[in-house]
């Protein structure tokens, strides 16, 4: 498949290599993110006019989710600033690697049975239940991300490299299923000369880098589900031999290595999620906001067993019996299981189009409140930039929802393209289109349930 | 190597394939832009009563015809409440206890939200109703590219697998 490798462009060579630029982007974001913690704890309590809830849940998602993850994947882990306290403790230093061997921690490997994302899963799973209180309370939303980073911190302290990114963090999960549609990835030139490379510098470190901070060995990466683009490799590489490549999008979703169960009900949940949002928070059911933020009354309590049964049963449930039918009609015996997960992975560009449709409806609404509290952030009657009282305007009304309907559409192609190529890479020469329409019935069905929602 | 004379094949297949193509693109541009016939009865003056309450508005669904005059009545029951119309960019403040009147012609024809436009609680920003004017054209419009959509992809690798 066509590539070209962005490292030919001088400055992009300069730009990735350099310590510095990274560091620069990860401080600001550390700034702003410990503004944020600030800001929930002794802000206003209002949430529109709290630079916590304005800043993290419309600015950064809005960024996030709509350009950061289409576009370059897990971008955003690379300069996340979640990670930078307990990494600096580790490494015993702020940039380089330093000549003799320093840093705090146990550097103990995390263990076999949960290097997956399931934790993740589970992670998300319990931000999404209390997720209404988290996006409207500032001082929760302090709260969760002060958790955040002292997990990350003590992670760090007790395991090698960044565990917490790889194995706990809710957000790296979803990131890392959907930078699969990226059209960037980082991966080696050429195979066989990391074969030949005893030292392997680009997992053990060298001078010039550390080794892959995420663990992975990328001579035998074939996803960029773990990479988090932090270019360490190619610091350390000392045969030049790491590409970072511009590629036709989406290209991981057909790659037969390394389809997993864990990751396929990542594809459910987020799926799941989107929906669930679009009908709480976008829909016009009172009854249902008021119950989802009630957290720990019996109304509550129905909401998040109503939530899990739909992501977690529901959903994977009617899908199973789709793959199960499609199963029974392919020549050979294969496993509705591992068929299951298989065919999953056609999910992911329908998924990131119902976020990105699903977040549409909050964040051109509401992203004007982001003027003011830049100019006051803790609403102190502070006004930096001279748009503290800058009034709530909703931007482009009148072209939010057809904008949604085409990302939708868009990403329902997308999905049963995928589902075709998964279909026919096994039996490609005796595919019948007609045998996966149960899968392409359940996309087509999730799209208009998702129309209806957001534009009907 | 099957694997290159595949991608070789579908090089060589897309272009005798424009016509496929071309279709797609010609009922696309139909299900979006043709207009659908559809009869109304005339005009009229109609008052809806919309009763804004933390943090929901009841009723939260709307119809009216298009091209009627329409006067929403907000009463607030609690706090001060706003209504903001999407798509008519319009908007009223109604305090506690008393009514505010938001009079407009309903021209633009479609599903539009609307929404508190005065902060009122922790739910606040998903305070939200919707208003119908007329049938839903952009829903169905949707559906139909989505139906469209769904068949172009199938056939698309249905004649890609079926030089292969």
């Amino acid at each position: 498949m066509v590539r070209y490798n962005l490292i030919q462009i001088p400055v992009l060579r300069t730009l990735l290599t350099n310590r510095w630029p990274q560091l620069i982007i990860r401080a600001l974001a550390l700034a702003g993110f410990l503004l944020a913690i600030l800001a929930g704890f002794v802000g206003t309590p209002v949430g529109n006019r709290n630079f916590a809830i304005i800043m993290v849940w419309i600015a950064w998602w809005a960024l996030l989710i709509m350009v950061a993850v289409p576009l370059f994947g897990r971008g955003w882990c690379s300069i996340c600033p979640i990670p930078i306290p307990g990494e600096w403790l580790q490494n015993g230093t702020i940039l380089g690697p330093l000549k003799k061997k320093s840093g705090f921690g146990l550097k103990m490997r995390w263990p076999n049975k949960f290097r997956n994302i399931w934790l993740q899963n589970v992670a998300f799973t319990v931000l999404a239940l209390f997720s209404i209180v988290i996006l409207t309370q500032p001082r929760i939303t302090g709260i969760v991300l002060l958790a955040l980073i002292l997990i990350a911190v003590g992670t760090s302290f007790i395991f090698e490299r960044r565990t917490f990114c790889r194995y706990l963090c809710p957000v790296g999960g979803f990131i890392g299923l959907y930078s699969q549609v990226s059209p960037i990835e980082v991966r080696v030139r050429d195979t066989s000369v990391c074969a030949g490379h005893k030292v392997k510098t680009c997992y053990t470190g060298n001078e010039d880098g550390y080794g892959c901070p995420w663990g992975i060995f990328p001579g035998g990466m074939v996803k960029n589900t773990n990479c988090g683009t932090c270019m360490e490799c190619l610091r350390t590489c000392p045969y030049d031999n790491i590409a970072v490549n511009l590629r036709p999008p989406g290209t991981d979703l057909l790659q037969l290595r390394g389809r997993k169960l864990d990751e396929a009900f990542k594809a459910f949940i987020m799926l799941g999620s989107a929906v669930v949002y679009s009908v709480v928070l976008i829909g016009p059911w009172g009854a249902l906001k008021t119950a989802a933020f009630a957290v720990g009354s019996f109304a509550w309590w129905g909401y998040a067993l109503s939530f899990l049964a739909f992501v977690y049963l529901l959903l994977p449930g009617i899908f199973y019996l789709a793959v199960r039918f499609i199963s029974q009609n392919v020549p050979g015996k294969r496993k509705p299981l591992r068929m299951f997960t298989e065919y999953a992975y056609a999910l992911v560009p329908l998924g990131l189009a119902a976020w990105i449709a699903f977040s549409l409806s909050f964040i051109f609404t509401n992203v004007s409140y982001l003027w003011s509290v830049l100019s006051d952030p803790f609403s102190w009657g502070w006004n930096l930039f001279g748009a503290a009282n800058s009034s709530w305007t909703p931007y482009f009304s009148k072209y939010v929802p057809a904008v949604q309907v085409l990302v939708l559409i868009v990403g329902l192609f997308w999905s049963i393209t995928v589902i075709q190529r998964i279909s026919g890479e096994r039996t490609l020469s005796e595919y019948k289109p007609w045998r996966t329409w149960p899968v392409v019935a359940y996309s087509a069905f999730v799209t208009v349930g998702l129309l209806w929602l957001l534009v009907g | 190597m099957r694997h290159k004379q595949t991608r070789k094949q579908i090089i060589e297949i897309f272009p005798r394939q424009s016509w496929f193509w071309s279709l797609i693109g010609v009922v696309s541009l139909g299900i979006v832009f043709v207009p659908i016939p559809s009869t109304f009865s005339q005009p009229v003056e109609k008052t809806l009563r919309v009763e804004a309450s933390t943090f929901e508005f009841t009723p939260a669904v709307l119809s009216v015809n298009p091209g009627d005059l329409v006067t929403i009545e907000l009463n607030s029951t609690d706090v001060v409440h706003g209504l903001y119309l999407d798509g008519y960019d319009i908007q009223i403040t109604a305090q506690p206890g008393q009514t505010a009147y938001l009079k407009f012609v309903a021209d633009a024809r479609g599903t539009f939200r609307f929404r508190c436009s005065v902060s009122c609680g922790a739910l606040h920003p998903f305070m939200i109703g919707k208003l119908k004017v007329g049938p839903d054209l952009l829903l169905w419009r949707g559906v139909g590219m989505a139906v469209l959509a769904a068949l172009a992809a199938v056939w698309s690798f249905h004649s890609w697998s079926a030089i292969t």
